[in-house]
């Protein structure tokens, strides 16, 4: 077994072993916390598809983290008020009919975006997703009927089948399996002939162009299936903090993702985990301290860009080698 | 004769005032190794890049096995059967010799959209890249990540991925910069081969390799054919010797 692969490991426990003794101790908060480490890895998961693997700088993920929010926000909304969403098409509660309509979503809105946005490169790629990712954003504050700028209030989680989602540890659970499931799908699409077309793209365009491979048709799929991991994210966070509001998909939150991708090392499999619990941790920790804990973070953003580019993981593991 | 299958005529190319390809036409027949040369900056790689796709031509028509493709991009071409190699060598740094040729096999196999199996298990892709390593000499090395691969040995794997394509013909920029004399002797007898294979339009600076290997020569000087015929043709032509071979010849 590989270092990483044992590192991997001890992540893994780690995440899914500290709300089991929170729960045990009767720390619900505890639970909480660590839900919101793995949505938000969950989220950055999506993100490293494009950034890690594919090199394309999404400055705009908030927008599927959002999209993916809402839809959870507007779906729940309309089904506790028994209202159709259009025609006779009913709201829902179910988690996993909301779980593919906010994938299937994110999916769609990430089609235009990326078939544009990746037309360009580098800073210009950069703007052109913050741009959009800020229409919608400014379309969510003014459009009144979810809410504008006060969001929409989920008076109940979201139901899931033969799960009581409304106790911390069960719904903790649902999002440490699709936490899982997302990084075995990363893996899997990693290893396999888009993968390495995907990544062929990233270190070199051109050489990939000359094989015969047109590297614009390759990203714009990973944009796409990046922002569906994202939007499926966006979908858990909204029913775990029982709200959806514009922050979720404002550029602040675009800027948290790539910096879990940082901090935890971009293009691996568990930088979006370890990235997640260090920026929770000291969030927590921190933000205990003093409100000003984002100084801080800057401090060790600065520290991993400076002297450890690999991130966290890069830190532990070594450089990642293709065999 | 037989058909060409690369036929360029009268391609132009202006950069601002500069013209680096001043109305080029040439033929690729099967078989025939062509060599271009011209003193620096006559405009070979520029051509060169036109014909992969990677620059776009101002006018003139590029045909490949009897098609047009001005319009194709680079990709499109190369799914054609354009093969390049790189002036200076263009691989994905961070995967093995391996990896770089796999993607070429993939690529060539058609759908790189499959996301499930590993290409590390799929012996479809592995032998064939094997294959190619062994017969440009690099297998021993082909675990080695691109990057750090000697300068010859990159030209060896741009070889070994060309290779891969299964190419109608092959476009070759400086395959021998910067080997020593063995290496480019050992390329010079390995590309003699090749030309069996597919066709082979050569740029080289090497003139022991070209009059050893072409079957014909066209000398570019500032974006102009100033003369094109065997290798004997080139090499008593006048025009030729005041304006490139000089006292070499």
């Amino acid at each position: 077994m590989s270092r990483e692969t044992t590192v991997n490991l001890l992540l893994a426990l780690l995440l899914l072993g500290a709300p089991l003794v929170a729960a045990g101790m009767g720390e619900p908060f505890y639970v909480t916390l660590a839900t919101r480490v793995v949505v938000l890895a969950l989220a950055a998961v999506g993100l490293n598809l494009a950034l890690g693997l594919g090199g394309l700088l999404s400055f705009g993920h908030a927008a599927f983290f959002g999209l993916g929010g809402y839809v959870a926000g507007i779906l729940a909304t309309h089904a506790f008020n028994a209202e159709p969403l259009f025609a006779d098409i009913p709201g829902t509660t179910s988690m996993p009919l909301i779980w593919m309509t906010a994938v299937a979503v994110a999916g769609l809105v990430a089609l235009p975006i990326g078939a544009i946005s990746l037309r360009t490169s580098g800073v210009y790629f950069i703007m052109i997703t913050l741009a959009f990712a800020q229409m919608i954003y400014y379309f969510a504050i003014s459009w009144p009927a979810y809410g504008g700028e006060d969001g929409l209030s989920l008076s109940m989680r979201n139901a899931f089948p033969g799960v009581n989602t409304a106790k911390p540890l069960p719904y903790f659970l649902i999002c440490y399996a699709a936490l899982m499931g997302a990084l075995l799908l990363f893996r899997i699409i990693e290893g396999s002939r888009f993968g390495s077309a995907l990544q062929a793209a990233r270190q070199n365009g051109t050489r990939l162009a000359a094989v015969g491979i047109a590297p614009f048709s390759i990203r714009l799929v990973a944009f796409a299936a990046s922002a569906m991991i994202t939007g499926f994210a966006g979908a858990l966070y909204a029913d775990l903090n029982r709200f959806v509001g514009p922050s979720m998909l404002s550029w602040h939150m675009s800027g948290e993702l790539i910096v879990l991708i940082i901090l935890g090392g971009k293009g691996r499999l568990f930088g979006p985990v370890a990235g997640a619990m260090i920026f929770v941790f000291f969030e927590y920790v921190l933000g205990g301290i003093t409100e000003r804990w984002q100084f801080f973070l800057g401090l060790i953003l600065l520290g991993i860009v400076l002297f450890a580019r690999g991130g966290l993981l890069g830190l532990l593991c070594g450089k990642p080698r293709h065999v | 004769m037989s058909e060409p299958v690369l036929e360029i005529h009268d391609l132009r190319k202006s950069f601002g005032a500069l013209k680096a390809t001043d109305g080029v036409s040439l033929e690729l027949r099967p078989g025939q190794i062509h060599a271009l040369i011209g003193p620096n900056g006559a405009g070979k790689s520029t051509l060169i890049h036109q014909i992969a796709g990677s620059l776009k031509a101002d006018s003139g028509t590029i045909r490949f096995l009897g098609r047009d493709i001005g319009g194709l991009d680079m990709a499109a071409r190369a799914r054609l059967g354009l093969a390049r190699s790189f002036q200076i060598s263009s691989l994905a740094q961070e995967f093995s010799a391996l990896r770089n040729v796999m993607l070429a096999v993939q690529a060539r196999q058609g759908s790189s959209f499959r996301f499930f199996r590993q290409v590390t298990d799929d012996k479809t892709l592995t032998e064939p890249a094997m294959a190619m390593l062994e017969r440009v000499g690099l297998a021993t090395r082909a675990h080695v990540p691109a990057a750090e691969l000697s300068h010859g040995e990159r030209r060896q794997l741009e070889i070994a991925i060309a290779l891969a394509l299964s190419p109608r013909a092959f476009l070759f920029d400086e395959p021998m910069a910067g080997m020593g004399p063995e290496g480019s002797k050992r390329l010079t007898s390995f590309l003699d081969e090749l030309r069996h294979q597919a066709p082979m339009l050569l740029v080289e600076h090497d003139m022991d390799a070209v009059f050893a290997l072409a079957d014909r020569v066209s000398v570019l000087v500032y974006g102009r054919i100033i003369a094109s015929g065997t290798v004997d043709e080139i090499r008593s032509d006048p025009d030729v010797r005041r304006a490139y071979l000089g006292e070499t010849a």
